[in-house]
């Protein structure tokens, strides 16, 4: 546990609801500007300005995340092994980021695939070839016999 | 420890001498058990909600349109004004605000002041019962006036330029007379009367305020994309909006409503001594302080997802 005194952790919180709250105003403000609301006209909804927009809103929140974590979960007054074994598992998580996102991304670039074969029909194996099945023709090209 | 006393202990379970069993090694990363087995269920905690979230993304990613969070999440109480994401901000706050207080018990606890600790408890419960407060009013509006359910969405964005149409097919004129169009990416919300699509609610691109405007019907043609020149009914949002956002924002609002109770629990322990008795600086405190302020971390991501993405 910290060896501050009395009135430095006080301080400390209020350093901490100042911080979240001045954060938190300016992330909604500037979503608000991002999305034109704020002024006519402008908004960062397409290209490289929302890029930025993205990216200003994550590191935001990370540093939200961080605050929280280090000094209101006093995870910066424990000891390193506990800090490592909660914190290291997590960066599991940036794998699952990548991995889903770009899942669901190629998902919504080949939906009108999926919809295709979705559609296919299916006939039973003829006789001498127990193993396989027709997709009956016109319906796609992949087949497999 | 000699044989005999070994049987002696065997035999009378009941009155084991204290002064001859192992009083423990030391604790590991000198934390108590409790509190490290704390972070052990957050961590896991995490990874169902971070399942949760990346869910969420995966299929927003999968989708051609997805709802604008700030023409969704726009309504406030008692005021009919498009208010976008102010609503959700005043939330926000109020958990920040009940995590802080809640940093104030345990720090009041650490100096073993019981009136201290149980004053910023309450706070820190008005706090989560605020906010859960704050999401029925948030759900309700979803439900009950805009129709929002785990499988209809019908907050949705245009996939091309087009113009609204009038019942009998003609193109529909704004009061000025120009005709009623509408733009790629513009929200709507499908008003709906008796489970059925009835008229489209957007904002209105030549007005420089919040203000809404109102197509009877749901004929749209479209002037620009694949369906140029083409005549089709204004398609619901995907439906898997409506499914996470009520699963992801229930979830964490159960487990708010989970840490009240549990934060009255010990609270009422509190103020009837319990932990003043245990001197060990009020560490049920601290546990429970860890969960409360890892509601209000999930939050931050919640909110980030949701609301600002």
């Amino acid at each position: 546990m910290s060896n501050q005194s009395y009135e430095e952790q006080k301080a400390l919180v209020f350093k901490g609801l100042m911080l979240l709250g001045a954060i938190t105003i300016i992330e909604v403000v500037v979503a608000l500007l991002a999305k034109g609301h704020l002024i006519h006209g402008v908004n960062f909804s397409h290209g490289f300005g929302h890029y930025l927009y993205m990216l200003l809103m994550v590191g935001f929140s990370a540093y939200k995340a961080y605050f929280i974590i280090f000094y209101f979960m006093h995870m910066a007054y424990e000891m390193k092994g506990l800090v490592m074994s909660v914190l290291l598992p997590a960066t599991l998580l940036v794998w699952a980021i990548i991995a889903f996102f770009q899942e669901g991304h190629s998902w919504g670039a080949r939906r009108e695939q999926i919809q295709q074969k979705n559609q296919e029909v299916v006939k039973p194996a003829p006789a001498g070839n127990p193993q396989g099945y027709y997709v009956i023709p016109g319906t796609t090209s992949a087949m497999r016999s | 420890m000699s044989e005999t006393s070994v049987d002696h202990a065997h035999d009378t379970h009941e009155h084991v001498d204290d002064s001859q069993l192992w009083e423990g090694g030391e604790s590991p990363f000198r934390a108590s058990y409790g509190k490290v087995m704390m972070w052990y269920f957050l961590v896991s905690d995490a990874f169902t909600f971070a399942g949760f979230l990346i869910a969420y993304g995966a299929l927003r990613f999968s989708m051609p349109t997805w709802p604008e969070p700030d023409f969704v999440f726009a309504s406030f109480p008692f005021v009919q004004a498009h208010w976008p994401l102010i609503f959700v901000t005043f939330m926000t706050f109020v958990l920040i605000f009940s995590s802080v207080t809640m940093v104030r018990a345990v720090q009041e606890g650490h100096r073993e002041n019981q009136r201290g600790v149980v004053f910023w408890m309450l706070l820190t419960i008005l706090g989560g019962a605020t906010f859960l407060g704050s999401q029925a009013y948030e759900w309700t509006t979803l439900i009950a006036t805009e129709n929002v359910s785990v499988t209809r969405n019908p907050f949705g964005r245009h996939i091309a330029d087009g113009v609204y149409l009038n019942e009998d097919g003609s193109e529909s004129k704004n009061e000025d007379g120009t005709p009623m169009t509408f733009h790629k990416d513009q929200s709507y919300l499908i008003h709906m009367h008796d489970g059925k699509a009835t008229g489209v609610v957007y904002h209105d691109p030549n007005s420089k305020g919040e203000t809404m405007a109102h197509h009877e019907g749901t004929k749209i043609k479209y002037t620009t994309g694949v369906w140029a020149g083409q005549v089709k009914d204004v398609a619901f949002g995907p439906k898997a909006f409506g499914a996470l956002f009520f699963f992801i924002t229930g979830f964490h609002g159960f487990h708010v409503f989970s840490g009240v109770v549990f934060l009255t629990i010990i609270m009422l322990n509190a103020a009837g001594g319990l932990y003043a008795a245990r001197r060990n600086g009020y560490e049920m405190i601290e546990k429970i302080g860890l969960y409360w302020h890892f509601v209000d971390l999930v939050w931050v991501f919640v909110f980030l997802v949701f609301y600002l993405l």
